[in-house]
């Protein structure tokens, strides 16, 4: 194909140059009745898994349908929700926080036509293309990293994991049945970011070998001093390589004192850490980042590690699934997965989710981890 | 016909959730019939070799993407990430992919004209993948070559009056909740707030000037939809300071059973009888409400607005009149020293247009921060290297005990030399009259 230009002259770059506009002005896509009603909602309600209605002060009302997506889109995808938008919502929509699509109309009727539409369509394998819900007290959909697809530190896949985890828990997202909302996230290594730090069940991508280093080329690729100088537990040391013909200056690991955070990784091309037999997953619980009843908390480890088993991830998913339905049947309503678990103990949260207590589970990182010992002798046998 | 097969990854088209795969297998052959004509700019089968790569990297359990690569466009620094495959011989359609970020409008709304048309020029100018969005709030546009980016940069601002996002050491991109545009919790304008500090530091956005990366998020009530509280170096969460509004006669109606309460949230399971003592008052943080008599009362001063009784009754109860916004500075993830949560700096803030008030504090922090920092440190760290005290002195702020969840509790503190009458200067001499060797 032959190149074609818009009119950027690379020879005079300067020239109509616009730059720092920043982002469009949000209230040119406001639907009409928000844009009206700007501020001025006093309530609202959730009819039907998928479907809220938000009640103004002049009496307006608007109904939203919420719909899952793969977050990884192609332009043909989002060329569909245009077409639904056009068909239902008068040209507009949105995206929420956690990846679902949202379209709002003035019509209820029109909006449970909406919601059939959507649950209607499905591509031609058989998955949904828009399946409604993810409302109230539900799993709504995961938010998530970039994983193999397209990130250069990911020890697991992103938006494979999340398939099988919705999946798994598919039913969760289209009732509205669980104790309290419950957050998932994946995060594809401890960079971590989507925010697994802090939500009800999170995945989080782990290495467990220490960086490979490329000797050979390590000198000419990074900065050694930065990349030592990024190591939080001093297991990097510059040093010399022999190649034989000539010895080289490079960086040494300390292996014991490495827990394959990849920090170095990003400071230095030259120390790459992902394998096979390594990479896995870690599961995490009890994080929220919401005010409501209990403070904003993080998530804890429960897994040290889950293989990667590509393409399914069949123990992560049956992990998953067991703690969601341990949670679902032992909380009280409007408890948090986190709250759950600390009511009952977390000697007790281990028992019910059947899940193993190892030496990896008890935190040996810094200030944080005296924090998280026992000083008590009340606990629970 | 599939360029390469994927066994694996087909495996990922079963099961009820959106399958990514189906829709880029859908997507590829697309790119072969080309029906809407476009002079595509990068190889047809860009997306023929991402699925490729991808199985790749399900049949080795690693990544296939090199480290980095420094692209962009004239006079940013941010914006472009650079990606590279390393496969490319394979792979010819995705040696060259890298990342560009759009700076989204404040709450993720968009018009299907709009949207139509950014996606027209990615079919042109890119693979025709993308993420809606990035975690940090961008519109994600997945693969494109170098030649393109000055050429998609000038369309988007010339045709679409659209910039880029941030990345690297930048202000990244600022994201907020939906707030005032549907939602009845926010106390202040969120997405306005977001939209002019966005714009107002449009020169930190694009150009690395910061030790490491800087973000805003912006929720409108202790809720926390854009969870500020977790992931934002400053952290703006809306709040109020006088009385929640009650109407007595919807409290009745949700003791009576007439509304369902936390807004139906709950509607997909037998939990009984609403019953406004324990699922309100006996789950009240701080205890400050009573029902008696059919009436609800509330002890403002002990409410520290968690929002519970607020969520379960949204017909009844609404945030209060005095509105604003506690600022709390230095979350992140866990690395390098631990995952942190922001801490409350300022308790209570008029949260306005033009908001002067706020970007006073968001200067003198960055002031601070960009003197001590290192290379790499979040503001979280600098915070716990050089004591949270400091940023209460540099931005000018009171310390109140709204400051701690509880005092200190070992004693070894530092005082300031002015503080000690006399000052530190002591004469040994004068000493050993009194004190003998």
């Amino acid at each position: 194909m032959a190149f074609v230009s818009s009119g950027y002259n690379p020879a005079k770059p300067m020239e109509n140059r616009i730059s720092d506009i920043g982002p469009r002005f949000f209230k040119d896509f406001l639907p009409p009745v928000l844009e009206k009603n700007y501020g001025k909602w006093v309530s609202h309600e959730i009819l039907e898994p998928g479907l809220l209605v938000h009640e103004a002060e002049s009496g307006d009302k608007v109904f939203t349908v919420r719909a899952g997506t793969a977050r990884l889109v192609s332009t043909e995808y989002i060329r569909e929700i245009c077409e639904i938008a056009k068909k239902y919502a008068d040209g507009y929509m949105r995206w929420t926080t956690r990846n679902n699509i949202e379209f709002m109309t003035t019509s209820l009727e029109t909006a449970k036509a909406m919601k059939a539409d959507l649950n209607s369509r499905k591509f031609a394998a058989g998955s949904y293309k828009f399946p409604v819900g993810g409302t109230g007290a539900s799993i709504s959909n995961i938010v998530h990293t970039q994983g193999w697809i397209h990130c250069h530190t990911p020890a697991t896949d992103a938006s494979g994991t999340v398939k099988v985890i919705m999946d798994e828990l598919f039913e969760e997202f289209t009732n509205m049945r669980m104790p309290a909302i419950v957050r998932v996230a994946v995060a594809c290594c401890l960079n971590m970011c989507g925010a697994c730090h802090c939500s009800d069940l999170a995945v989080v991508g782990f290495h467990r070998k220490p960086p490979i280093v490329d000797h050979e080329y390590l000198d000419n690729m990074c900065e050694i001093p930065l990349a030592i100088a990024s190591c939080p537990t001093g297991a990097l040391k510059p040093g010399k390589h022999d190649l034989g013909e000539k010895k080289v200056n490079t960086i040494l690991v300390n292996q014991e004192r490495c827990m394959y955070c990849g920090n170095c990784y990003t400071m230095c091309p030259s120390l790459p850490l992902s394998d096979k037999e390594g990479d896995g997953v870690i599961i995490m619980v009890g994080g929220k980042v919401s005010n409501r009843i209990s403070m904003p908390k993080f998530s804890k480890v429960a897994v040290a590690f889950i293989p990667n088993e590509p393409p399914r991830w069949p123990t992560l998913a049956k992990v998953c699934k067991k703690i969601i339905e341990v949670y679902a049947a032992e909380a009280n309503k409007y408890e948090r997965l986190g709250d759950w678990a600390e009511r009952i103990g977390w000697e007790s949260f281990f028992e019910k989710c059947e899940l193993d207590f190892t030496h990896h589970l008890i935190d040996d990182f810094r200030d944080p981890a005296y924090f998280t010992w026992r000083q008590s002798t009340n606990f629970k046998f | 016909m599939a360029k390469h097969p994927t066994p694996l990854l087909d495996q990922l088209e079963s099961g009820p959730w959106p399958s990514f795969v189906s829709d880029m297998k859908h997507a590829a052959e697309l790119r072969h019939t080309n029906p809407r004509g476009f002079e595509q700019q990068v190889p047809v089968d860009v997306i023929d070799d991402l699925l490729g790569l991808l199985e790749m990297s399900y049949e080795d359990g690693t990544t296939h993407w090199k480290h980095g690569g420094i692209v962009g466009v004239f006079g940013y620094g941010g914006g472009v990430i650079g990606r590279y495959c390393d496969q490319p011989e394979k792979f010819p359609g995705v040696a060259h992919f890298h990342t560009v970020r759009l700076a989204q409008p404040s709450g993720l709304f968009y018009t299907a004209e709009y949207m139509e048309k950014l996606c027209d020029l990615w079919d042109f100018r890119g693979s025709g993948m993308t993420n809606m969005h990035g975690s940090t709030g961008d519109i994600i546009w997945l693969g494109t070559t170098t030649p393109q980016l000055e050429e998609i940069f000038y369309e988007l601002t010339h045709t679409y009056n659209q910039d880029l996002g941030g990345s690297g050491s930048n202000l990244r991109t600022p994201a907020c909740c939906m707030g005032m545009s549907r939602c009845e919790y926010a106390c202040y304008d969120t997405q306005l707030m977001c939209h002019t500090l966005t714009n107002e530091y449009q020169d930190m956005l694009h150009r690395p000037q910061f030790p490491y990366k800087f973000k805003f998020k912006f929720d409108g009530c202790p809720n926390g939809c854009v969870a500020a509280i977790a992931r934002s170096d400053f952290s703006i969460i809306g709040t109020w300071k006088d009385d929640i509004k009650i109407d007595q006669a919807a409290v009745k109606a949700y003791v009576g059973g007439e509304i369902p309460p936390n807004a139906g949230a709950h509607a997909g399971r037998d939990w009984g009888k609403f019953d406004i003592q324990k699922e309100v008052i006996g789950l009240c943080p701080t205890q400050c409400m009573k029902y008696e008599g059919g009436k609800l009362e509330i002890d403002t001063k002990n409410c520290y607005r968690c929002m519970h009784c607020i969520n379960v009754m949204p017909k009844a109860l609404r945030i209060g009149d005095e509105r604003g916004a506690s600022i709390l500075i230095g979350a992140k993830a866990p690395i390098l020293d631990g995952a942190q949560m922001s801490s409350l700096l300022v308790p209570f803030i008029p949260a306005d247009d033009p908001f002067d008030e706020i970007k006073e504090v968001i200067e003198s922090i960055w002031d601070w921060w960009m003197d001590e920092g290192k290379n790499r440190e979040r503001l979280g760290e600098t915070l716990k290297r050089l004591g949270f005290q400091k940023a209460l002195e540099v931005c000018g702020i009171t310390p109140v005990a709204q400051h701690v969840k509880e005092p200190r509790t070992n004693p070894y503190i530092f005082w300031k030399e002015d503080e000690v009458p006399g000052g530190w200067t002591r004469d040994i001499n004068e000493y050993r009259k009194l004190h003998q060797r």
